[in-house]
């Protein structure tokens, strides 16, 4: 089997799968109890907390553990519209983010808040100019991904950063979710942010457990209520073992990081060389400086990216058509709509995303594959 | 460029005639235990200064731990160089950008203690400042009162060149005024307390009441890590823990409700003057500040002062609680100390304590205890820990079992 899928989701990592069985034996109290044996898992949860503050750079206090990186992106955003709806109703975001942004987006929107939906170039990227020339005086949030789910582009956040500094009373978002361990994190941290959202699955953690970064005073609402976990602002019992698997994944993602990103930027050329200058093929993820070495993303005109993903299937590899969360969508992808791909075109893609586990022998493998399903349609469309 | 070593200049003691050698000795001690981790230091002490060899140890480290020894006035890092001029003006240019910026003025200020040495100061302040003009054309030489002082000092093995004054901790060398006992709680104020005392050259040793199972072990913990905090102004702290439930019950049985705080509170000070009779200290500090807490009114310490005449220092007692956050966050005890565990003042506290209550009810009331018998309990019963700089009490012994997991 060949699995091109990791950004939809990864394999948990064989230790990070011990840390969660283990914790989940021995640290089962809750966190919260007063008595010692809770008292354990509560520090083995701050103790996490810090270890991932120190991978990201940050304090611990700025840490939040939420459910997902959808959970952390709801909360980022109607948190801070909660927060600060008597300063203003204008949240800025673009066209090309995950559905978990762009969804809460739009339900702000249904109780009355105004939305700019920022278009961007056709590689994909945002235009830092633009973003400053939707800032009004009603503008609370801006809410940009760092690394685009459906064709790695790399977006402008430290630029971004610089503007806002100029405006320190909007909340700065980032989904962070596709940008975390790929060794791009000295290139898109930006002090001026305010909010960053994770996700743990995505690196080879568990599923269930997201976290989000809040800068230290920075006002946010909580949107789950109760018992006042997370400094009161995410309540619900702690995902101890989750938590710790996370902690761990994310160390063992970062320590290797730079070894990771070679080898898989090492795979996409591969196929990048097999692809580029083919009859029929549009590439939307080059070998560039703003787009992730994980993320390669092209279409085969005439057929669609769904047929693809079944073709290839039969030979045991898996891809994805755009983002898994919208591929059973009928509308296709909304980055390739934003960057005005034809239709035509945009609904042959699909997207390989690789991890540390991919070889370059998966790669030759997936381009003799391919070539087969090339052939076959070659007489159909060409 | 590397700092090969840093002369220290002594505080107010440079001014206390005869106790000179004393306050002398003992800020040696108190920097070398200070600077004890450093193996290859190698320090020498002279009348009216320091000189810490570095010896390869590492100079952020040692200004680290030099800020907060009591009893220093300024300190300067120095630059060894060879005795060839052409060296002195090169080290003295390098050193000289590095801090540079618009409008700064500078003089060179030589001393030779190689009289042999073939240039004389003068020559040797021209000559190193004209090479730092032409190097840096808009720096102003100004004679009376520059900006910064480059000195260069030609000794026999070489010569040593320092343009940087940093500001000590002040002060006069912990130990130099005597010992007390200091009543730590674990809030914000004692250990600002702590730090203040100690300023003043005063040794101190904790006084901790604790009272479990009212109280958890993480407010003992706690503490210990406030005193660990404050151990890096003195090298090493003692911890007496005094535990208080049994009298706190007795108390709780016996007094009326109106003076529970007030009985607690003098057999607190009661205890506390007894084990510094035993350990010879000649004072007690607190942290109390007039007028904000029930126990803190004048009435109030009029009535629990009533049980010894040993001198009391209170160095917060008339600051106000946001002076007393802001040293609490200089010294780096206030995050520890806004840890939510209860500590044995507030357990038992009435609801309406009375603010002004008389010495002579509280007097009266007790006689309805045996005083003596709890008080020698509590005296048979504490344990006696020393606590050192960067010890972790919060949370060290799960480190190591969390290792294998994170």
């Amino acid at each position: 089997m060949i699995y091109f899928d990791n950004s939809s989701t990864t394999l948990i990592n064989a230790n990070v799968l011990n840390t969660y069985q283990a914790v989940s034996q021995k640290y089962w109290s809750n966190p919260s109890s007063l008595h010692k044996f809770g008292e354990k898992s509560f520090m083995l949860v701050e103790q996490s907390r810090l270890q991932i503050a120190d991978l990201l750079g940050v304090k611990g206090s700025e840490v939040f553990f939420t459910s997902s990186g959808t959970e952390s992106d709801n909360w980022a955003i109607k948190g801070t519209a909660i927060s600060k709806r008597k300063l203003g109703n204008h949240l800025i975001t673009t066209q090309i983010e995950h559905p978990a942004v762009l969804n809460s987006m739009k339900q702000l929107e249904e109780l009355g808040f105004k939305v700019t939906y920022l278009p961007v170039d056709q590689t994909g990227i945002v235009s830092p100019d633009s973003v400053e020339q939707a800032i009004t005086e009603n503008t609370i949030l801006v809410s940009i991904m760092a690394v685009n789910n459906e064709i790695g582009s790399i977006q402008p956040i430290a630029k971004i950063g610089d503007i806002l500094k100029e405006y320190p009373s909007i909340h700065y978002h980032v989904d962070a979710v596709q940008a975390i361990g790929k060794n791009l994190w000295s290139k898109l941290f930006h002090p001026r942010i305010d909010l960053m959202s994770f996700s743990a699955h995505k690196f080879n953690g568990p599923r269930g457990v997201g976290f989000l970064y809040k800068k230290a005073n920075r006002q946010l609402q909580p949107l789950l209520s109760g018992g006042g976990q997370e400094q009161n602002l995410r309540s619900g019992t702690e995902n101890t073992p989750g938590i710790v698997a996370s902690a761990k994944a994310l160390r063992l993602t970062i320590e290797t990081q730079q070894k990771t990103a070679q080898q898989t930027v090492a795979i996409k050329r591969e196929l990048l060389d097999y692809l580029t200058d083919k009859p029929g093929i549009s590439i939307f993820s080059p070998d560039a400086s703003d787009f992730a070495p994980h993320i390669l993303t092209f279409a085969l005109e005439g057929v669609r990216g769904e047929t693809l993903v079944h073709l290839l299937e039969e030979q045991e590899i898996y891809v994805s058509t755009t983002s898994a969360c919208s591929s059973k969508d009928e509308t296709g992808s909304g980055t390739l709509k934003a960057m005005a791909v034809d239709d035509r075109i945009a609904q042959g893609a699909i997207r390989l995303s690789f991890s540390s586990e991919n070889t370059l022998a998966e790669a030759q493998e997936f381009i003799s594959k391919f070539e087969e399903i090339y052939k076959r349609f070659e007489n159909i469309s060409y | 460029m590397e700092f090969s070593e840093v002369l220290v200049r002594y505080g107010e003691l440079s001014t206390k005639g005869k106790n000179r050698r004393e306050f002398i000795n003992r800020l040696h001690g108190n920097v070398s235990r200070a600077l004890h981790d450093l193996s290859h230091l190698d320090i020498s002490t002279k009348r009216d200064r320091m000189h810490i060899k570095l010896n390869g140890e590492n100079w952020e480290v040692v200004d680290e731990k030099l800020s907060k020894v009591f009893g220093i006035e300024t300190y300067s890092p120095a630059i060894k160089v060879s005795k060839n001029i052409e060296d002195i003006q090169e080290a003295a240019v390098e050193m000289m950008k590095a801090i540079y910026h618009e409008g700064l003025s500078f003089k060179v200020n030589t001393r030779r203690s190689d009289h042999e040495y073939d240039l004389d100061t003068n020559e040797i302040n021209q000559l190193v400042g004209g090479s730092v003009t032409d190097a840096l054309p808009d720096i102003a030489v100004k004679m009376k009162n520059p900006d910064v002082v480059l000195r260069i000092e030609v000794r026999h093995d070489a010569v040593y060149l320092s343009n940087r004054t940093i500001k000590g901790a002040g002060g006069l060398p912990v130990g130099t005024a005597g010992k007390a006992m200091l009543m730590l709680s674990g809030g914000i104020d004692s250990p600002v307390a702590s730090y203040l005392t100690m300023k003043r050259g005063i040794e101190i040793e904790m006084v901790h009441f604790y009272s479990p199972p009212y109280t958890t072990d993480k407010a003992l913990a706690k503490a210990k890590a406030l005193t660990s905090k404050l151990a890096a102004y003195s090298g090493k702290i003692k911890f007496i823990a005094v535990p208080f439930a049994h009298i706190q019950e007795q108390i709780k049985q016996n007094i009326p409700e109106g003076y529970l705080m007030t009985v607690q509170r003098r057999f607190m000070l009661k205890l506390t003057d007894l084990i510094r009779e035993q350990r010879k200290g000649l004072a007690i500090s607190n942290g109390e500040s007039i007028g904000q807490v029930a126990s803190q009114t004048l009435e109030s310490m009029m009535a629990i002062n009533d049980v010894t005449t040993t001198p009391i220092i209170r160095p917060v007692a008339t600051l106000d609680k946001t002076d007393i956050i802001r040293i609490s966050e200089k010294i780096d005890t206030f995050d520890l100390s806004v840890m939510p565990f209860e500590d044995c003042c507030t357990i038992f506290a009435p609801t309406r304590p009375k603010t002004r209550p008389k010495t002579e009810k509280a007097v009266l009331y007790e006689n309805a205890l045996d005083s003596e018998s709890m008080i020698q309990e509590a005296l048979d019963n504490i344990q006696i820990t020393d606590i050192y700089p960067d010890q972790d009490f919060i949370s060290t012994n799960n480190q190591d079992e969390f290792e294998d997991l994170l």
